[in-house]
């Protein structure tokens, strides 16, 4: 599996980060080996094998009585907050 | 010499009033500021703070009161949040960060009475095996210090094994609290799955991740471990299922320990050095009437390359939360919402963190799902396999813990693969859930060698007494790097 600088590109774009141009080569470069080693899978027979959901066996997910335990301290979790308002997180214009 | 004192050994001191809690502190507060230039192994280290703990801790002593770790010294790795503190997770993105809230893990052991020392650095994100990618710089290896910790907890390793505290917090996503422990000759334990809570760790795979602890002993990672263990509602994936008394349980005998030994484990790849002295620790186990077999993992091969595929994964998924709005690292002057996310990620992330979530956007992305994500989980299923088909024949699992002892600085840092089978022997157990320790086993070339020890589903306490035998019987745990010893 060999990535072009193209499809570098566009993974970047789906997973929403900015790669320099003059990275790209290198990215191109690991991930191709990255994918390459990991295409040993293949080679694995799993035909008649379940896909593992969690590693304990036959746990099953707890519930719990549908009661409020916790506030949300907005103000006190806004304070890492790269810019906020009223409250509100601001980000650039949406809509126009 | 307080620094000598293994974490039992200072509890009984505390509690006797040999040394107050606030001696103690002071004591590797002064160490960490000595040493802490050379190794680069904390991310903050929180002076004031500590000696206020620590003096309220003596009040609590001194009547009659305190938790089963009251006046320790501990640090944290920076994975951990940490309430009014820095929590950066190695990373640039995360550098302003003042978490709200304790992990419960962090708050387990404020509760428990520990002294809070400082926050470790890591490699960014918890993902690497060198500290190398650290926002912070590398960690160096106090053995060597051209040489690195390992990783991802490689300043928690570090700070223990130069004696900067006595126990240190770290998790364990594919060996990264095993593999530093065994390249600085810590004793570091990664639990079973959903054993302690991942509520306030900084998640990295979250099918994967798991807390534990790095000590100089087995008995002091006993003695945390009974604290930081336990059902957590907030996590959901923490397991309801009682807490056995680890420390009450060390005095078990290793004799009729059925003992398996992978022949995978000893194939091309391992060092032959380390070979022989994993050998000579399972030696150790036989005199003191342990029965050897050999056992097998055929699937083992698949470790590795399925773990690259679910980890980078769930990295990406888990990773996608940080986007520039409402915590973390923000590009300055945006044009629009989606150049926000591209510049604030893209500046934020180091070059490791961007190859992972790389990987695990295109795995996971249409047309490749099944081919890859999917495959994954199957092989993951067979790895597991047969971990259960040899713990039907054996009691724990015995091999290395890494294919070499430390490697030097930049070495390997740029072919992500060869870094990534640094963890070969690590990673199974992730996948499979299990819990896995890291014991030091002796040196090569003057460099710590780890003994691994793979035990099954809650088993802790019996590797934690497997170990503790074995460190009756040797000194290689209570050694001390030279320039560090004073």
């Amino acid at each position: 599996m060999s990535l072009t600088p193209d499809d570098v590109k566009a993974i970047a774009r789906l997973a929403r980060l900015a790669i320099a141009e003059q990275d790209i080569p290198a990215y191109a470069k690991n991930l191709s080996s990255i994918l390459e080693f990991v295409a040993q899978l293949e080679k694995a027979d799993t035909a008649s094998v379940q896909p593992m959901a969690h590693p304990l066996v036959g746990l099953t997910q707890p519930m719990r009585a549908d009661t409020a335990v916790a506030q949300v301290d907005r103000d006190r979790y806004q304070q890492n907050a790269p810019q906020v308002e009223a409250g509100l997180y601001l980000v650039p214009k949406v809509v126009e | 010499m307080l620094h000598k004192k293994t974490l039992a050994e200072l509890a009984r001191d505390l509690k006797a009033r040999k040394v107050s809690s606030e001696e103690l502190t002071r004591a590797f507060l002064e160490r960490i500021e000595r040493f802490n230039p050379k190794l680069n192994a904390f991310i903050s280290v929180l002076k004031d703070s500590a000696l206020v703990e620590a003096r309220a801790s003596d009040k609590r002593i001194a009547a009659g009161q305190g938790g089963p770790l009251e006046g320790l010294p501990i640090v944290h790795k920076d994975i951990f949040c940490t309430e009014g503190v820095r929590t950066t997770c190695g990373s640039k993105m995360l550098d302003n960060f003042v978490s709200p809230y304790d992990a419960t893990v962090v708050e387990r052991l404020k509760k428990a009475g520990t002294v809070l020392l400082g926050k470790a650095n890591m490699d960014e994100f918890a993902m690497g095996s060198s500290n190398e990618t650290s926002f912070y710089g590398p960690v160096k290896n106090p053995w060597d210090e051209t040489r690195v910790p390992g990783g991802s907890s490689g300043g928690s390793a570090a700070i223990v094994a130069a004696r900067l505290a006595p126990a240190a917090t770290a998790t364990d996503t594919g060996g990264s609290i095993r593999q530093p422990a065994a390249l600085v000759g810590a004793t570091g334990i990664k639990p079973t799955y959903g054993r302690v809570s991942r509520y306030g760790i900084v998640a990295f795979a979250s099918s994967l991740d798991q807390a534990g602890i790095i000590t100089y002993s087995a008995e002091d990672a006993a003695m945390v471990m009974r604290v930081m263990a336990g059902h957590d509602e907030r996590d959901s994936t923490s397991v309801d299922k009682p807490v056995p008394d680890y420390v009450a349980g060390l005095g078990e005998s290793v004799k009729g320990l059925r003992i398996g030994v992978p022949k995978e484990f000893f194939d091309k790849g391992l060092d032959a050095k380390v070979a022989a002295a994993v050998q000579d620790a399972i030696g150790v186990y036989k005199k003191l009437g342990a029965s050897v077999q050999e056992v097998s993992l055929p699937n083992f091969w698949l470790s590795v390359p399925t773990y690259y595929v679910v980890a980078p994964a769930e990295c990406s998924s888990n990773l996608a939360r940080f986007d520039g709005v409402r915590y973390g690292h923000r590009c300055t002057d945006p044009v629009d919402l989606t150049d926000l996310y591209m510049r604030s990620r893209g500046e934020g992330f180091g070059a490791e963190v961007k190859r992972r979530i790389m990987t695990g956007t295109y795995v996971l992305s249409a047309g490749y799902y099944d081919a890859y994500y999917l495959k994954a989980q199957k092989t993951r299923s067979l790895i597991r396999q047969d971990f259960l088909e040899a713990f039907r024949q054996v009691d724990v699992i015995m091999g290395p813990t890494a294919p070499g002892t430390a490697f030097k600085l930049g070495e390997k840092t740029d072919d992500p693969i060869t870094m990534y089978l640094n963890d070969i022997y690590a990673n199974g157990v992730n996948l499979a859930g299990l819990p896995g320790m890291s014991i030091p086993a002796g040196f090569v070339d003057g460099l710590p060698v780890g003994l691994q020890i793979i035990g099954n589903y809650f088993d802790e306490g019996r590797m934690l007494a497997a170990a503790h035998q074995y460190q009756q019987q040797t000194d290689w745990h209570v050694r001390i790097p030279k320039n560090y010893e004073n």
